[in-house]
């Protein structure tokens, strides 16, 4: 795919294009330091006026993001002395920590509902796009359509009866309604990016592998999967950073038992206002599985998107 | 093209091998295959849809469960169509719309063409890229409200610094003229990577032999880019731009965290019109009935789309 | 509405009876925003869980999605809340829709008199209709707008004399909306200790209720009413009399004269965030924020001081914010819900909820002696709770408010049209909501 001929760019093409590349990179990574460095800031030095370049760093914010926190009196205070460095953070504001905060249950149900919508929704597009693929389904280009259509009715529209349907079916604030959701949003993605993964396979593979004995299933398993492995990555990684970070539904279809991360993170209330270092360390923290993950597949992602959903 | 193989396969070997393929027929293992996704799509999506659909043509509203529920046949649809504020809200999101794809396909293009140079470091700064597509978009809605204060904000003191304007000078959310470019801004930060990913692997996509084929024959670099690089990339970048169009037509939460639809009605974007007709003002039918002109307008747009794209892919 | 007399009757009876038997340990949710107040309220609750037995859980929904969130959970019958502490605004719909159980017979079965409570209080947060006996909520955190300002500033000596030089006074906290402004204009572009300042962060935001909240301040106070006193729902020449007009213009002049550039969109947070970075000199806000600006590390203490919303021409007002705290019908724990409520209406717990920085409407502890010198801020909080005036309660306040904020910013931060054609089609929307409400 990529030998060198004399096609290959020139030292100074290399040179100006890696320039450019990296300013731009630059450029669009600094709205992100700034909110990773916010995370180490005091709440007044979060907003100081005019801005401040050098600050003291410290833990409160991610303090915040993991307690809740209400004022007491200064008798209560002096008869309970903190124990520990946090709960001296939290005092020294005249506050004490009343308990944890619910980011951490937040955030396991972020894992829970992303990767389990990726996974089902990887699995399903895998199956459906490789019947696409090679067997003549019938209406298949209507089918196809209307597999995307499904990505285009706008969330807050379908909202009040998914919510009714949901509550009729148990379904309301579960795991499990979560998962279903974020996945039947996902198939649209799912089934047209891996169509185009799967379109690329040569057939002999499978057809040699029918040769050789194997079902027609068995060839799906052992010859197709490890060949699509890149484009079954590709695809993991944007299901994932859509249910990963989906607001609509999570605010109005969940509370207690099964909200995601996203509608908790930028409403962190500290005194008063809006608790920025917090929302920031929740913003960084929230980032990192989604950062992993995708480092990890990085080598599928850049090769494998080679999706060629171009040809039919 | 599957049956003749699965037909070449067993007319070469023995029956009793040929039984063992056959142990599932084609047409069972792609509805087996296709089933899932079709039924839970069935239920998640279209259900409430001809829900919708129903919900329109009454004068239903969720907040007054025990209201009666009358049938008014076309009278939202009629409303909604002669409302003259819901054309300046799909003027607005006209706007948004086109200048998001018009910037993400430029960057999104040359980032990839450039990175697709190989140059020593390109893998490492591609990941970085990437990264503000990973951010829930309501964290960021939120975080660029602040970049974008005039007295506090990076944005203002990064353009003041490179322009010597005095920060305090421009309101990026606060001037009606400012703040359809502020959302614009906002979301090519954010998606940019996305169609840089697709153009990038289209760009691989395109085998060497072409270009060395055109090299053989004196083609210009200049005339390669055009008659190559431009038409083999072409089926990829369109692919994106029906992902991202489909996506930003019904862009809610950004905005909202961004402009709450301010100043005025300059930022309000067809779907935060429609959220407020349907989730504070609880006109059921009525948003139904939106909801429905919405989809029908996006479904015959990526429609006439999708053909243009196929003849694309078909030259 | 016999259903839900009934259920308060079961649910009374349940009470009673668990008095004698002992108690069931209840699981109570409880729902509010997700904001300063709430947390102080898991604290103060931990004391009926010590007491009661039942288990107390918080649902704490983010402001700008706290009224769909939660009118979507009322509206479909959800079972997630026992007690709501709701909007004030809600509390028509909430009682006409049969969203909360009437409280009336409960009032009188546990010796729980709304005389009790600061009057205002119980208009805003309990009654509807509005004026009536017809109890739906009990008063639960009073809340005002009023304004925070920079006392440190506006005690130094060279301001105080050029001010004095300027507009023949002194720089003191101002008496009427006119003096707000020429303060305001007085910090404006000002440099205070190497920044330049501003005079004042007022509400501007578009997506909820921000402007609304914060330019209903200017219009009270100018003459505006919401209908003809005589007449429910008469709205043409009150709403946009010319006093409204004009007090719609003050709040434009406000704005563009004297507030941080960029101040487009904002509400509570940001005028705190402006405030404690020391943007401005004045910040109007609700008075939930007073104990944080007191104890703050750079505006805090004697840096900081509180006054009422100014009067203006036409009278003196201030906007109402604040909730009650009312039982979902809903709810399998009625009874232990109205058995929370009975707890938390007694004054020791009023007392303590006011230490804690919940702003309590019981007499009780407001009109204690030692409450307005109790906390800086307590004195202002009392006046400002004697001049309040709320927005529409109707069912269908949403929609009314939605065209308020649309006309009003429109007028003020967009600048189109003039403040008179603002407040004739605000008329016109209004008309058209109680229209389709088959109200006129």
């Amino acid at each position: 795919m990529s030998a060198y001929s004399v096609t290959a760019p020139s030292r100074r093409q290399q040179w100006i294009a890696g320039v450019l590349v990296a300013l731009y990179a630059v450029i669009t990574l600094l709205p992100l330091l700034w909110i990773f460095t916010t995370g180490f800031k005091s709440p007044s030095d979060a907003i100081a006026y005019p801005p401040k370049l050098a600050f003291e760093p410290t833990l409160e914010g991610y303090v915040n993001l993991f307690t809740t926190q209400t004022r007491q009196t200064e008798a209560y205070l002096a008869e309970n002395p903190p124990e520990s460095w946090y709960e001296e953070m939290v005092h020294a504001k005249g506050m004490v920590i009343a308990g944890p905060s619910r980011f951490g249950e937040r955030f396991l149900n972020s894992v829970i509902i992303g990767f389990g919508s990726t996974f089902l929704s990887v699995f399903l597009g895998t199956l459906a796009a490789y019947a696409f693929s090679r067997y003549r389904v019938p209406l298949k280009d209507d089918l196809l359509f209307f597999i995307l259509s499904t990505r285009m009715m706008p969330p807050i529209a379908v909202a009040i009866p998914i919510f009714l349907m949901f509550r009729s079916l148990g379904l309301s604030d579960t795991h499990a309604g979560m998962i279903l959701l974020y996945t039947a949003v996902n198939l649209s993605l799912s089934v047209w990016l891996l169509k185009g993964f799967m379109d690329e396979i040569p057939r002999e593979y499978e057809e040699a592998a029918l040769i050789d004995g194997y079902t027609r299933f068995q060839a799906f398993r052992k010859v197709v999967l490890p060949q699509a492995a890149t484009g079954i990555a590709a695809t993991a990684i944007f299901c994932l950073i859509f249910a990963w970070n989906e607001y609509a539904f999570a605010v109005l279809l969940t509370s207690g038992t099964a909200q995601t991360a996203p509608p908790f993170i930028p409403t962190i209330i500290g005194v008063g206002g809006q608790d920025w270092p917090a929302v920031a360390a929740g913003a960084t923290l929230f980032l990192l599985p989604v950062m992993v993950f995708t480092i990890l597949l990085r080598k599928h992602l850049l090769r494998g998107i080679t999706f060629g959903a171009v040809r039919k | 093209m599957g049956e003749t193989t699965i037909e070449r396969a067993a007319k070469a070997t023995p029956p009793k091998l040929a039984r063992r393929i056959r142990g599932l027929s084609d047409r069972a293992i792609a509805w087996i295959f296709v089933a899932p996704t079709i039924f839970l799509l069935l239920a998640v999506n279209i259900f409430p849809l001809i829900w919708t659909i129903r919900l329109s043509f009454t004068n239903f509203r969720a907040n007054r469960p025990n209201a009666e529920v009358k049938w008014i046949g076309l009278r939202n649809y009629e409303r909604i169509l002669t409302d003259s504020d819901i054309w300046l809200t799909m003027q607005a999101t006209a706007h948004f719309l086109f200048w998001t794809i018009v910037l993400q396909v430029l960057l999104g293009f040359a980032l990839a063409w450039f990175i697709n140079q190989k140059f020593r470091g390109s893998n490492f700064w591609t990941t970085v890229i990437v990264l503000p597509m990973m951010l829930s978009p309501a964290v960021v809605g939120n975080f660029w409200t602040f970049l974008y204060q005039p007295q506090i904000g990076l944005f203002n003191y990064s353009v003041a610094f490179l322009t010597g304007a005095d920060p305090t000078s421009f309101s990026m959310i606060g001037d009606t003229g400012l703040a359809p470019w502020a959302i614009v801004i906002v979301d090519t930060w954010m998606w940019t990577p996305f169609v840089m990913l697709i153009c990038l692997a289209g760009l691989r996509s395109i085998p060497d032999s072409i270009y060395e084929a055109a090299e053989c024959d004196r083609a210009s670099k200049w005339r390669q880019f055009w008659t190559i690089t431009v038409p083999m990339v072409l089926p990829f970048l369109m692919l994106a731009v029906l992902f991202r169009g489909i996506e930003n037509f019904k862009m809610f939460d950004l905005v909202v965290q961004l402009t709450g639809g301010g100043p005025g009605n300059i930022t309000t974007l067809t779907s935060i019109d429609l959220k407020r007709e349907a989730f504070e003002k609880w006109r059921t039918g009525y948003s139904s009935a939106y909801a429905i002109i919405l989809f029908v307008t996006v479904f015959g747009l990526a429609s006439i789309y999708v053909k243009a794209l196929n003849r694309v892919k078909e030259r | 509405m016999k259903t839900t007399h009934l259920m308060a009757a079961t649910a009374l009876a349940l009470v009673s009876g668990l008095g004698t038997t002992g108690a069931r340990a209840d699981d109570l949710t409880l729902c509010w925003a997700a904001w300063d107040p709430a947390n102080a309220l898991i604290e103060l609750s931990k004391d009926f869980e010590a007491t009661s037995g039942h288990k107390m859980s918080f649902e704490f929904v983010p402001w700008p999605n706290f009224a769909d969130r939660m009118l979507n959970e009322l509206n479909s019958g959800g079972q997630l809340c026992d007690l709501m502490i709701g909007d004030s605004q809600w509390i028509g719909l909430g009682a006409e829709a049969g969203h909360y159980v009437k409280l009336n017979d409960f009032f009188e079965a546990e010796g729980i008199s709304m005389a009790d409570f600061i009057p205002a209080t119980v208009t805003g947060y309990s009654e509807w209709p509005k004026g009536t006996p017809n109890y739906w909520a009990l008063p639960a955190f009073g809340d005002v707008v009023g304004w925070t300002y920079r006392r440190d500033w506006f005690e130094r000596p060279e301001l105080q004399a050029e001010f004095r030089e300027m507009h023949g006074r002194d720089l003191a906290p101002p008496k009427t909306l006119a003096e707000l402004k020429d303060i305001a204009a007085f910090f404006q572009g000002r440099e205070i200790d190497g920044t330049t300042v501003y005079g004042a962060a007022i509400y501007t935001e578009r997506g909820s209720e921000g402007i609304t909240m914060g330019v209903t301040n200017a219009l009270y106070n100018f003459g505006f009413l919401y209908e003809n006193p005589d007449k429910p729902y008469d709205m043409d020449g009150y709403v946009n009399s010319p006093e409204a007009a004009a007090g719609l213009e003050f709040y434009k002049a406000l704005y563009d004269c004297c507030t941080p550039p960029g101040s487009s969109d904002w509400y509570m947070s940001e005028n705190i965030d402006a405030y404690k970075s020391g943007q401005v000199a004045l910040q109007m806000n609700f008075a939930f924020i007073w104990p944080g600006v007191n104890a703050d590390p750079n505006v805090g203490g004697d840096r900081s001081g509180y006054f009422p919303n100014p009067a203006g021409p036409g009278g003196h007002f201030a906007q109402l914010g604040g909730q009650g705290i009312s039982v979902v019908s809903y709810s399998d724990s009625q009874a232990a819900a109205l058995e929370y409520i009975k707890w938390f209406a007694q004054p020791e717990v009023q007392k303590k909820w006011w230490e804690l920085g919940g702003y309590s409407a019981l007499r009780a502890v407001v009109e204690d002696p030692g409450f307005a010198t109790s906390q800086p801020y307590a004195q202002t909080f009392l006046d400002s709770m004697a001049i309040v005036k709320d927005f529409w309660a109707e069912p269908a306040y949403a929609s009314l408010l939605l065209s308020m904020q649309d006309r009003v910013h429109k007028y003020v931060i967009a600048g189109e049209g003039t403040a008179q054609e603002a407040l004739d089609k605000l008329v016109e929307d209004w008309v058209e909501v109680f229209e389709d409400e088959g109200k006129l």
